[in-house]
């Protein structure tokens, strides 16, 4: 059997259920995401039996968050802009209805709005190097892109929220 | 105000969701994986006088008993865990809502009020053949009564393969729900037992069996 390595289910979820329920509240606020956890591992264990291999099963959870998380910018977007690329003008609006005080536990409102009118790939870049301390190589493997374009989007980012924030 | 540092937007956005939040999320997962199908064995630990149980099972019925680990031949219950998801499926979760019945079962029993078991069995985890007749045969075994491993032999057709027969019972699945605890040597004494030879003989005493 190909999965003769494959951990039982449940640990993924109780070693990586934080890691991703935190990228997706940074991501795509706290009113959706719970949502948005629930479609990333209903989502991983349909795949999982097929998984070749154990291996950055933290990176694998991740990139199906980050992709489910598009998919909810998208689904908002074409409702509420029905014209330009989906994924660049998920960007400009800010990522949720959500309503931020009644649920950003200890988030400051502020640099939640600020992150998330990040372009997806920056945004997600940034809050898998600053919420779930990844390394740029994770991070590579999670946004499927080179270790150089991960910097990048974690630079340029950075350098968006020093402007929006200061 | 202050350039944004790296460290102060570490601070802010490292914050753990809450345990409540977490624990609502991944409740509503389980609903929702059980609605869909995905979960191809669920788990989860049953309380009983000798220590916390692992029961786990599939659509078809109860796959493995693991008894308390420590003082007889089980594994740790993580062990246990990755041998499921080696032999059944990885598609593994806690899922205590959907032992509710086994746990019922297995609570009456150490109660006294329950002497036969209702839960189906899954059969997957026993090799057919010989095994398999044997833990069949120990299946049968009425609660309160006890019989000899060469017995079990004889049941499972080959009356002189006892050895094999307390192989069969030491590889047995689902322990308790199939009572090889009722199972001693014609010797004398109560012999082996998953969960350590006090537990067995406590079984017995409390079965009314000795």
């Amino acid at each position: 059997m190909s999965n003769e390595s494959l951990p039982p289910f449940q640990e993924l979820l109780d070693e990586h259920s934080s890691d991703v329920l935190g990228y997706l509240v940074a991501t795509v606020g706290p009113h959706d995401a719970e949502d948005v956890f629930q479609e990333t591992f209903i989502a991983a264990l349909r795949a999982y039996e097929g998984l070749e291999h154990a291996r950055n099963l933290h990176s694998w959870l991740l990139t199906i968050a980050h992709n489910k998380a598009i998919d909810h910018h998208r689904s908002r977007t074409r409702r509420a802009v029905p014209a330009g690329d989906a994924e660049e003008v998920a960007g400009s609006v800010p990522a949720s209805n959500s309503r931020p005080d009644e649920a950003v536990t200890g988030r400051d409102p502020e640099l939640w709005r600020a992150v998330s009118s990040l372009p997806p790939k920056q945004r997600s870049a940034v809050v898998l190097r600053y919420a779930t301390d990844m390394s740029y190589s994770a991070i590579a493997r999670a946004l499927d892109s080179s270790e150089a374009a991960a910097r990048r989007n974690v630079h340029e980012g950075l350098q968006k929220l020093r402007g929006e924030f200061a | 105000m202050n350039p944004l540092t790296e460290k102060q937007l570490e601070k802010m956005l490292r914050q753990a969701p809450s345990d409540a939040d977490l624990d609502r999320a991944v409740k509503g997962l389980l609903a929702r994986a059980e609605r869909d199908g995905l979960i191809d064995v669920a788990y989860a630990e049953v309380d009983s006088p000798y220590g916390a149980l692992l029961v786990a099972r599939t659509d078809r019925g109860v796959v493995r008993v693991a008894l308390p680990a420590g003082r007889g031949r089980e594994r740790p219950h993580d062990e246990v865990l990755e041998e499921l998801a080696t032999d059944v499926s990885p598609r593994i979760l806690e899922s205590p809502d959907r032992l509710d019945e086994e746990r019922r079962e297995l609570e009456e029993y150490f109660e006294g009020r329950r002497q036969k078991f209702d839960v189906p069995v899954d059969w997957t985890l026993t090799s057919p053949g010989f095994r398999s007749r044997a833990l069949h045969a120990v299946a049968r075994i009425p609660y309160g009564k006890t019989r000899t491993y060469a017995e079990i032999a004889k049941s499972a057709g080959n009356a002189r393969a006892f050895r094999a027969a307390g192989t069969a019972c030491g590889h047995n699945p689902i322990p308790l729900i199939v009572p090889c605890h009722r199972v001693v040597p014609s010797a004398g004494g109560v012999g082996n037992y998953g969960g350590g030879a006090e537990m067995k003989q406590g079984l017995l005493d409390f079965e009314g069996a000795l």
